[in-house]
Formats: C-alpha cells, sequence, structure tokens
C-alpha cells in the first residue's frame, strides 16, 4: 500500500450558514497545497471537487439544520462519515439563525418576504449535535485556520484535537491586552466566552461579544452582575447573551435569567 | 534597609534623557512605561527623551483610569498590568523542536529565545520582589529553565521609588516597598528637581559612572527616604503582617470559599497579572507536512479547567476549589515551598479582576474567625 492510498477521504459540508466558516480552509493558501497532498478533498463545493454522496473518513460540517432539507441531510453525511466534526457557531449553538427559535419566525417571514411560502424554514434553528453523533466541535463565529489546521492535523496523527475550553481572557493576557472591562468599563464577554479567536475584540480596544460560545465553568450569573454594575439595564444584559451564540444552553439561561430580573 | 547610601548621585530632571541614552549607547535595548489602550504598558523607547510625564494610575477593584500628574512626575503612575514577568518568563514561546529525516529518524532540539540586552526603565520594588521569587522557582539548582535564564541574564533593571501608591497597593504591609531595597542595577527616587541614583550592581555603577553626576545631598536623601515613608503610610490596604500558612489552611472549609466563588469568574486573570505565578501548560503543534512539531508553553491558570485535570477526573472541578488552591497556595503554602509569601503586595489581582475582587478584603473574612462546628 503506497502512501497515496492511505490519504484520508475529506469532505465538507455546508448546511444553514455564511460559508464564512469554509473560508477558514480556502484562507490557508500555501498551507491548503499542503493539506491537499496528505488528504483527499473528496466534497468541498466551494473550492470545486463535488461528490456529496461518497463515503468519507473525516466530514466538517458547517452550519445549522434550519430547514426540513438539513434534517435529511445531515442523517445521510453522518451515514456517510466515519468522523464528523462540526465548525462554527452555526454547527456548534445554531448560530445567529437562531434567534428565531424565541421569536414568532412565520410572523418575521410574513414581514420581510413578498412571496412567504416559498421559504421552507424549520421553526428551530439547531445545532448538528442535537441530530447526529458529532466527534468533535469547533467553535467559533467564523473559526479560524489555526483552529482548522490543528483539528486536521490531529486527525491526521490519530490523536484526539485538543478541546480548548478556557476563556478568551486566557489569550487577552498572554498577548498583554489591558483588560477594557477594567480600563474603560465596557462590558466584555471574555470571561465567559471560549478561546480560539486570539482576543481579537479585546485587543482592538473593543469588547467581546461571545462569538466562540460559552466557555468552560462560564460563571453568567457574576458577569450579568458585574454588567448591570457597570450600568448595562437588564434588557441591555439579556441581549449580551443573545447573540451569535444565543441558543448555546449557557447563554439561553443567562438571558432568560436577565429577562426574569426586566420583568420582575 | 534603605537603598538610599553613601553612594547616591543626583540627576537633574532635565538630564533623565542622558540616562536613557548612556544605557541606549552601552547596548541595550531600553524599555519604558508607554501609555497603549488605556493603560501604562512597558515599551521600547523610540529615543532617549521619549519617557511620558505627567501620568497617574487610578485603580480601585476592578478600575484602573489614567490621570494626569498635576506634578508632571515621571514616575507617579504607581503601576500598570503587568510587571515585567513577560520580560522573563514568555507569555507563549517554543522549548524544543523536533524533525523527522526521509528515513524516519527523530532529531531534538532545544529553541532558545534570541535575545539582545533589554533594560526596563520604571521597575517597582514589588515588581523587583516578584521577579526573586520567579527567579527562585525557575533558576533554582539543579532546575535551571533554559528560555527564562537566557531572558533573565539580559535584563537591566532601572527601579524606581514608589511616591505615588495606587488604592489598590498594599506592599508596605508585605515588606516589598514602595523603596526598592534589592535586585536592581540602578535605583531612582524622583524628587521635584531630580533623581537620587544608586547603583545596586557593577553594571549600574558602569553606567552611573559614566554619567559623572554630583553626589546627593544628605536634605536630597532625606526627602526621598520621607517620600517612602509617606507612600508607605498613604496605603490604605494591607495584609496581616504574620504568616498565613496555618490561619488560612485551617479554614479550607470556610464558608466564605463559596460566597467568593459566587462572584469569581474563573476568568484567570489575576494569575496572569500576579508578578508570582508561574503556572504554565504545555502543548505540541506539529506542521501540516507532518516533517517536524514544536513543544511550546503557554501562561496557564490554577482557575481554568484543564489545569485541574487529571486522568479520568479533575481535582478541581469546581470556582470555589480553583479560588482555594490560588490563593492558599499563594499566601499559604507559598511558604513551604519558597519561605516567604507568594504575595508581593503590587495589588494587581484587584485592579484587573474583571469583577473586582479583593485579595486582602477576602484574606480578612476567611481569618475573621473560626467556623463555627
Amino acid at each position: 500500500m503506497n502512501a497515496s492510498t492511505i490519504k484520508p477521504r475529506v469532505a465538507v459540508h455546508k448546511f444553514s450558514s455564511c460559508d464564512g466558516c469554509q473560508l477558514a480552509l480556502l484562507n490557508l493558501g500555501e498551507d491548503l497545497l499542503t493539506l491537499a497532498e496528505r488528504v483527499e478533498l473528496v466534497h468541498f463545493a466551494e473550492a470545486g471537487p463535488l461528490n456529496p454522496d461518497t463515503d468519507v473518513d473525516i466530514a466538517f460540517v458547517e452550519g445549522s439544520v434550519s430547514t426540513p432539507e438539513d434534517l435529511e441531510r445531515i442523517q445521510h453525511v453522518r451515514a456517510h462519515s466515519r468522523m464528523l466534526i462540526a465548525i462554527g457557531a452555526c454547527a456548534t449553538s445554531g448560530g445567529i439563525q437562531g434567534l428565531r427559535n424565541n421569536a414568532d419566525g412565520a410572523q418575521w417571514i410574513a414581514q420581510i418576504y413578498s412571496h412567504p411560502e416559498a421559504i421552507a424554514s424549520l421553526q428551530h434553528s439547531t445545532p448538528i449535535a442535537r441530530h447526529v453523533k458529532v466527534d468533535f466541535e469547533l467553535w467559533g463565529c467564523p473559526v479560524n485556520s489555526r483552529q482548522m489546521l490543528a483539528v486536521v492535523n490531529a486527525l491526521l496523527l490519530g490523536v484526539a484535537p485538543r478541546d480548548n475550553a478556557d476563556k478568551v481572557c486566557t489569550e487577552c493576557k498572554r498577548h498583554g491586552y489591558p483588560c477594557v472591562m477594567v480600563t474603560r468599563g465596557i462590558p466584555c464577554m471574555g470571561p465567559v466566552t471560549r478561546a480560539g479567536c486570539g482576543a481579537l475584540c479585546p485587543g482592538l480596544g473593543r469588547d467581546c461579544y461571545g462569538c466562540y460560545g460559552p466557555a468552560e465553568s462560564a460563571n453568567t450569573d457574576a458577569l450579568a452582575a458585574q454588567f448591570a454594575h457597570l450600568g448595562l439595564t437588564p434588557q441591555a444584559v439579556a441581549q449580551r447573551f443573545q447573540s451569535i451564540n444565543s441558543q448555546a444552553p449557557v447563554f439561553l439561561a443567562a438571558a432568560g435569567k436577565a429577562r426574569t430580573i426586566r420583568d420582575e | 534597609m534603605t537603598s538610599l547610601s553613601d553612594h547616591a548621585g543626583f540627576l537633574p530632571l532635565a538630564q533623565l534623557p542622558s540616562l536613557v541614552a548612556q544605557l541606549m549607547a552601552h547596548g541595550y535595548q531600553c524599555l519604558g512605561p508607554a501609555l497603549e489602550n488605556d493603560a501604562i504598558v512597558m515599551r521600547e523607547l523610540a529615543t532617549a527623551d521619549s519617557l511620558p510625564r505627567g501620568l497617574q494610575a487610578e485603580q480601585a477593584p476592578g478600575r484602573y483610569r489614567l490621570t494626569q500628574d498635576p506634578q508632571q512626575r515621571y514616575f507617579a503612575w504607581a503601576n500598570g498590568p503587568q510587571a515585567i514577568k513577560p520580560q522573563a518568563f514568555a507569555p507563549q514561546e517554543s522549548l524544543w523542536r523536533v524533525e523527522r529525516d526521509a528515513a524516519g529518524a527523530l532529531t531534538f532540539a532545544a529553541v532558545l529565545p534570541a535575545v539582545r540586552p533589554q533594560a526596563i526603565i520604571g521597575v517597582r520594588a514589588c515588581d523587583l520582589a516578584a521577579l526573586a521569587l520567579q527567579d527562585a522557582h525557575f533558576m533554582r539548582a539543579g532546575r535551571r529553565d533554559a528560555q527564562y535564564a537566557q531572558r533573565r541574564e539580559q535584563l537591566f533593571l532601572v527601579a524606581v521609588q514608589c511616591a505615588e501608591p495606587a488604592a489598590t497597593c498594599f506592599c508596605a504591609s508585605t515588606g516589598d516597598g514602595p523603596t526598592p531595597t534589592a535586585g536592581y542595577d540602578i535605583s531612582l527616587a524622583e524628587l521635584a528637581d531630580g533623581f537620587i541614583t544608586v547603583a545596586g550592581s557593577a553594571k549600574g555603577a558602569a553606567v552611573l559612572q559614566a554619567l559623572a553626576l554630583a553626589p546627593a545631598t544628605p536634605q536630597q536623601i532625606e526627602t526621598a527616604r520621607q517620600q517612602g515613608e509617606a507612600a508607605a503610610a498613604a496605603q490604605t490596604r494591607t495584609l496581616p503582617s504574620h504568616t498565613l500558612r496555618d490561619s488560612l489552611m485551617s479554614q479550607l472549609e470556610h464558608p466564605r470559599w463559596d460566597e467568593v466563588a459566587a462572584r469569581c469568574l474563573a476568568c484567570g486573570n489575576c494569575t496572569a497579572v500576579c508578578p508570582t505565578c508561574f503556572c504554565h501548560a504545555e502543548l505540541d503543534e506539529p506542521a501540516l507536512d507532518g516533517l517536524s512539531s514544536e513543544h511550546g508553553r503557554i501562561w496557564d491558570s490554577c482557575f481554568g479547567e484543564s489545569h485541574g485535570h487529571l486522568h479520568g477526573f479533575n481535582v478541581r472541578p469546581d470556582i470555589r476549589s480553583r479560588y482555594r488552591q490560588w490563593l492558599t497556595h499563594k499566601l499559604a503554602t507559598w511558604h513551604d515551598q519558597f519561605g516567604r509569601s507568594g504575595c508581593v503586595g503590587c495589588g494587581r489581582c484587584i485592579a484587573w479582576c474583571p469583577v473586582g475582587i479583593d485579595l486582602t478584603a477576602e484574606v480578612a473574612a476567611l481569618t475573621a474567625s473560626e467556623v463555627p462546628s
């Protein structure tokens, strides 16, 4: 058996999403060529190869389950993949489109589209793991190339990818960025948000808005209390948790709690 | 005790740039205070006269704001979000690298940082005390850390006396400040019209000698001494002067741990800004072509889940146990390890805690009385 015959077969599938996470692969530049030598990219619509029905070793799945068609297709993808990796906020929490889960989606559609009957969407936008077994989740909106490479590398070496659930603060401090909550009193989500972005927003002097989803041991009660102390209304506190990853259980509960305070 | 020795010189205010110029002439990359992202950080000085004047740091639990010093002093800013820890213990660095050749054989090589002599201007007494503790950890006999040692040995430290402690400072109670007493190459005390200078090493003496300064007068030395005393007296926070080892270790089930855990974000910021915390994680980054891999270390924190993760279980699964680990290590078991407390009274863990948890208040609550049994 020569090297070329044992290349893992890889597919990249898109569900309900903006395609931004696939760019983490496309933006690899030269590394993409190196990657192409180590794996066989059998399906990656955005890059060219089309073969959605073939069996693969690794399937990267971007997007949430948001339409009746998504519901069926995710079962098909799972059945044909040895490992399934969910990438990005849509695939791991339901994404920004998950905001409709707490609203009257049909009414929204009626307000926006001239032919609402042409829209086929489920009442809820849900993460991939709600429907099929997911072998690894990579959080982020969008995920970045460094994260993607680390996952691919780990799988090629036959080890479990490193699941970094530490807070954004850990990256912020390693970069030497002064804490924006402390210097400017702005409501940063970094202390409850998963690392991985390299503290992009605090590095630019603004507050993290939680696009990498909840970190481990996220003390949302303590952060919500501090947001209130900094002058945020209960509604504003709820909105901090209701963004890209509004349906991640930890953020959903925090927003619900803040709204309860408002209603009291 | 005081470092304002008989050999003190006087550097007139207008000649501060000549000290920096002298360091540059000696080949040092000079780092000094700079205003960046609303805080004082240490950055390379572009020119000998680029030290900022008139900055003060108003600090409170969870709060840091820069204000104007009416006296336009150079070093009235107490401290910034980092001591000099990153200059010796890098936040992330490579330790070794392994390569695989065509035959499949592996070759390992240490990775050492490329460093040039670096002078840091504006180091505080608490920073020096903390650096001594980092030295004790990273350069202990028989277990010398190559990367740390390489950086550390290149450092030239220009310390300054703190005349304006922040409200979060309590170095007087830990015995580590506000006047530098050891561990510096040159020490400065800022007066209205100039600086008292003291050499703390042969390197420092050589730099000062080249400046050919007049000796400081007894009055100037006395003014600086009084300034140090006033700065110590102005501190509003304290830690108990006695060893907290037994009093904290006897309170491991105190209800206060639950109370502080409810407020604590477990973000680890206190450990990252603490100038004595040295925990790190090690990880491998294989290259995509599968032919090489780098083994690196990054700052880690006892507030993270992975820090307490052992095979099959976690020794510190909740925030309560993590906060307790941090505080009892820092203030109690550190004595067993290093012969003193791990706290130097800089107050950074108080100011840079996003929710303003105050270590001195927690200690006071934990040691106020015995738990009713």
